[in-house]
């Protein structure tokens, strides 16, 4: 394979791009980020937890475009090497978040009360 | 006779093994690209830490000022929109680097630096307009939070800034080599997944800091 490719611009190098793929990216991450800013802007929704979920949403579907069409994932490239690291990554990156938020969260609620936060008891 | 050793041995013990002294043929810069989506992984961990402590401590405000009363959405916007065209552009140069246009290589490489630059003119100018306002990092632990997560992106795409530089000069000294494509690959994946953490940023730190 090598002796058939060397002697051209050394595309073996790097992966092979697309223009198509950089515009599918482009315009998918504009429309997903202009949406939850006119969404949190104008308020349309009146529902704050339902708004802020939607725009959580958006973000997880950016955060895949982004990763298809801008960084070349896919499940083959390296031999599917990358793909496990990634969801290696992706796991620990959920314990951490989800672990912290949860153990601290149940930290705040066991804490002795506070002088301040006594102000705001009945 | 060394087989005498084993004839205590059952004869199906006796198994053959190889160890491979030779050097194997490692093509040079074969393992660059995974390597380096190793380290971005890593790096994938720091933000996701520095995530975590802004979540913990993000509603900490010690009766100062909080996201409502410092976030401007316009700006931010605009912010967000430079590091996109950004990253559109760094596209650009890459679909060049496989045409093997080196001037288009350099040019679309100079336009995607002057967007990062714009970037962190206006992140710059977000901070000093807090820090004026008395909203520094000393203030709240929700102000510690948020500029140890927005700052560190922010020196991310600064280091960037940097390495984008280099390449250019090297880029005017070796041409496009099969070493000269694999950094600007590398740097690729490097300005993309800052535009990746970036949109975690945007969405959880100042839209849903503006809905808190």
């Amino acid at each position: 394979m090598s002796a058939l490719h060397s002697d051209t611009h050394g595309h073996d190098a790097v992966p092979h791009v697309a223009l198509k793929d950089y515009a599918t990216g482009f315009v998918l991450s504009v429309v997903l980020t202009a949406i939850p800013f006119w969404l949190v802007m104008s308020g349309v929704l009146g529902d704050k937890a339902l708004t802020a979920m939607i725009v959580a949403t958006f973000a997880v579907v950016q955060v895949v475009v982004q990763m298809i069409f801008f960084l070349h994932m896919n499940t083959r490239s390296e031999g599917g090497w990358n793909f496990l690291a990634l969801i290696f990554t992706v796991i620990l990156v959920g314990i951490v978040l989800s672990g912290s938020l949860w153990v601290m969260a149940h930290l705040n609620q066991n804490m002795m009360p506070m002088p301040h936060a006594m102000n705001e008891l009945p | 006779m060394r087989l005498s050793a084993f004839s205590s041995l059952q004869p199906g013990a006796l198994t053959a093994q190889y160890y491979d002294l030779d050097e194997h043929d490692h093509p040079e810069g074969a393992s660059t690209l995974f390597g380096f989506w190793l380290y971005l992984m890593s790096d994938c961990l720091i933000f996701a830490m520095l995530f975590a402590a802004y979540g913990v401590l993000g509603g900490n405000y010690a009766a100062g000022p909080g996201p409502k009363d410092l976030f401007e959405l316009p700006l931010v916007a605009l912010n967000t929109a430079m590091l996109l065209f950004s990253s559109i552009t760094y596209g650009f140069a890459m679909i060049a680097m496989q045409r093997g246009r080196t001037a288009g290589v350099q040019g679309w490489l100079v336009v995607t630096a002057l967007f990062g630059a714009a970037f962190l003119a206006i992140e710059l100018h977000e901070f000093s307009n807090l820090i004026a306002d008395g909203a520094t990092p000393q203030r709240s632990a929700f102000l510690s939070a948020f500029f140890t997560l927005v700052g560190t992106h922010g020196l991310h795409v600064t280091f960037g800034l940097i390495w984008l530089g280099t390449l250019l000069v090297q880029l005017a000294k070796h041409g496009l080599t099969d070493a000269m494509r694999r950094r600007l690959f590398c740097l690729s994946m490097f300005w993309h997944f800052l535009d990746v953490v970036w949109v975690g940023v945007f969405t959880f730190v100042y839209l849903m800091g503006t809905l808190r």
